[in-house]
């Protein structure tokens, strides 16, 4: 028997458990997932928590649930790998063998990378909300919140879902308004890049969206610390924004036993091949997911277009042929932008968001960057496809590599990212 | 891409005039570089400069301010006082380097 071990039973790791338990002949192989607790959030809903939109028992669910029968899952804190020797040692003094390891444990905001940010205002005026804590915490501080400055902040990147802080914005404005305080709120949007998102034209068209709703944004911002007695982030190059409310993206970071193991580079991402996403380092591991370093967007559409090409990728490899599939950083973002209504863009490594329609080149339904009510409608069903469909590893009609039908190419193509 | 001369340097540069090739680097040219955006070389400069270009032929892609921090060993803080306002940007292009691919 070989033994296939996943690290973290989240989005990709579930999908890998379930694709491969299907793929894989049962006689030979078995799959084990590892991962600390038995609570599986569906991430993307945390944006929407704050605004009273999802309870937390709609977006959290049980893990082993969506983990197939067959597929044997283990509760534990990971100590470290140990490469060489083929094992990964638990906290608690368990070893696991492997043939395979996926290392699939994402990526996590770490508040505590910057100094003053868990101070005396954590979760009272400073709040992050890619945690169910910190985004019911939110809901309860904007309750209360009737005047002053409102303040989203990015620490720097990469971050889960680049887009979200975006999102949260467009929200908070419409929400503003809808509660009848827009005029008593200053909104502030606060960057460590040179502009709203990191590639030109959405960067753009997104900056044009944040003008329309009279929102600051402050560019070039890498926050040094944050001022809890005086509230205000400051900047190394000295520069300070004050706040009444912070609504802060921490630092991501990969998990640490990644770092413990040797495996991680200086985020504790684990260095891959972008294509086939292979460890640079062993053959026998592969990172799937944020937890990798690959060039791409942190987010379950990346990781589920990923899953698609590594199956058969990973079929071959352990069949010692060469991998055929190539990934290409095909990432598909919602962009919730207020008043029901949603963008979403579509790009890879090379080509980045522009408009046109999708899936279906020239005829949609949904719309690439332009504000639609179908994209929000699009947005809100994800949410059902996610636990019905993307977990179980059932296919989904669309193609994992991204496609130029149906997009429209600017006159002068650029297709460079910008910089951190 | 187009060609450009800098100082008698002839070399090849993006819209943004960072070099496409880092192969037509020098040190030399660093100065030059450097003198565009107003900078005046230091042995500071010249350790991130050095580290930059070390960690590119390495790595193959150009360092992220964290990395230069963690890996480099130079203060972020310290960055930003060589080279003000964009550090990460003006880094690179003195380094002859493509800007960072820190965020995607």
């Amino acid at each position: 028997m070989r033994t296939l071990l996943i690290l973290g039973g989240g989005t990709a790791g579930t999908m890998v458990a379930n694709k491969l338990h299907k793929r894989l002949p049962r006689d030979e192989w078995t799959i084990t997932v590892v991962d600390r607790d038995d609570d599986h959030p569906y991430q993307p809903g945390f944006l929407f928590v704050p605004f009273g939109t999802y309870e937390s028992d709609e977006i959290v669910r049980s893990r082993h649930h969506f983990i197939a029968d067959g597929v044997t899952l283990v509760y534990g804190e990971i100590d470290r790998v140990s490469p060489d020797d083929r094992v990964v040692h638990l906290e608690d003094g368990r070893e696991l063998d492997y043939d395979y390891l996926v290392i699939a444990t994402g990526t996590s905001p770490r508040p505590d990378q910057t100094p003053g940010m868990l101070g005396s205002e954590w979760h009272k005026s400073v709040f992050d909300f890619y945690t169910l804590e910190g985004a019911t915490g939110l809901e309860k501080a904007l309750d209360h919140f009737d005047h002053g400055r409102l303040v989203v902040h990015i620490c720097e990147m990469p971050i889960k879902c680049p887009v979200a802080p975006l999102e949260f914005t467009f929200l908070a404005e419409a929400w503003l308004r809808e509660q009848g305080l827009r005029d008593r709120v200053e909104l502030t949007y606060v960057t460590p890049l040179d502009g709203t998102f990191t590639k030109p034209v959405a960067s753009a068209h997104l900056g044009g969206m944040l003008e329309e709703r009279k929102v600051e944004v402050v560019t070039d911002f890498m926050v040094e610390s944050v001022d809890p007695d005086r509230k205000v982030l400051v900047s190394y190059d000295e520069r300070e924004v004050p706040f009444d409310l912070l609504v802060t993206v921490p630092v991501n970071m990969g998990a640490e036993f990644v770092a413990r193991s040797g495996l991680g580079d200086e985020l504790n991402y684990v260095p891959v091949d972008k294509h086939t996403l292979l460890s640079t380092a062993y053959d026998t591991i592969f990172a799937i997911g944020d937890a990798s370093n690959i060039p791409a967007s942190k987010a379950g559409s990346v990781a589920h277009f990923a899953v698609e090409v590594f199956v058969d990728n990973f079929l071959e490899h352990v069949a010692g042929l060469p991998m055929t599939g190539a990934f290409d950083g095909h990432a598909n973002c919602f962009v919730e932008s207020g008043d029901d209504k949603a963008l979403l863009i579509d790009f890879n490594y090379d080509t980045e968001p522009l408009p046109g329609k999708y899936p279906i080149p020239h005829v949609g339904p949904m719309s690439l960057l332009k504000e639609t009510h179908a994209n929000h409608l699009g947005k809100l069903a994800f949410r059902h496809i996610y636990w019905n469909v993307l977990l179980p590893g059932h296919p989904i009609p669309l193609p994992a590599l991204m496609s130029m039908a149906g997009k429209e190419v600017p006159d002068a193509p650029n297709t460079d990212s910008r910089e951190a | 891409m187009t060609t450009t001369t800098i100082d008698g340097h002839t070399v090849h540069v993006n819209e943004e005039g960072f070099l496409t090739d880092p192969s037509e680097w020098d040190e030399d040219l660093a100065k030059s570089l450097a003198a565009q955006i107003g900078i005046d070389l230091t042995d500071e400069h010249w350790k991130a400069i050095r580290f930059l270009r070390e960690d590119y032929a390495a790595q193959g892609e150009t360092a992220t301010l964290r990395r230069i921090s963690t890996v480099g060993g130079i203060p972020t803080k310290q960055l930003f006082v060589l080279f003000p306002q964009k550090p990460a940007k003006k880094l690179a292009y003195v380094a002859g380097l493509p800007k960072p691919h820190g965020c995607v």
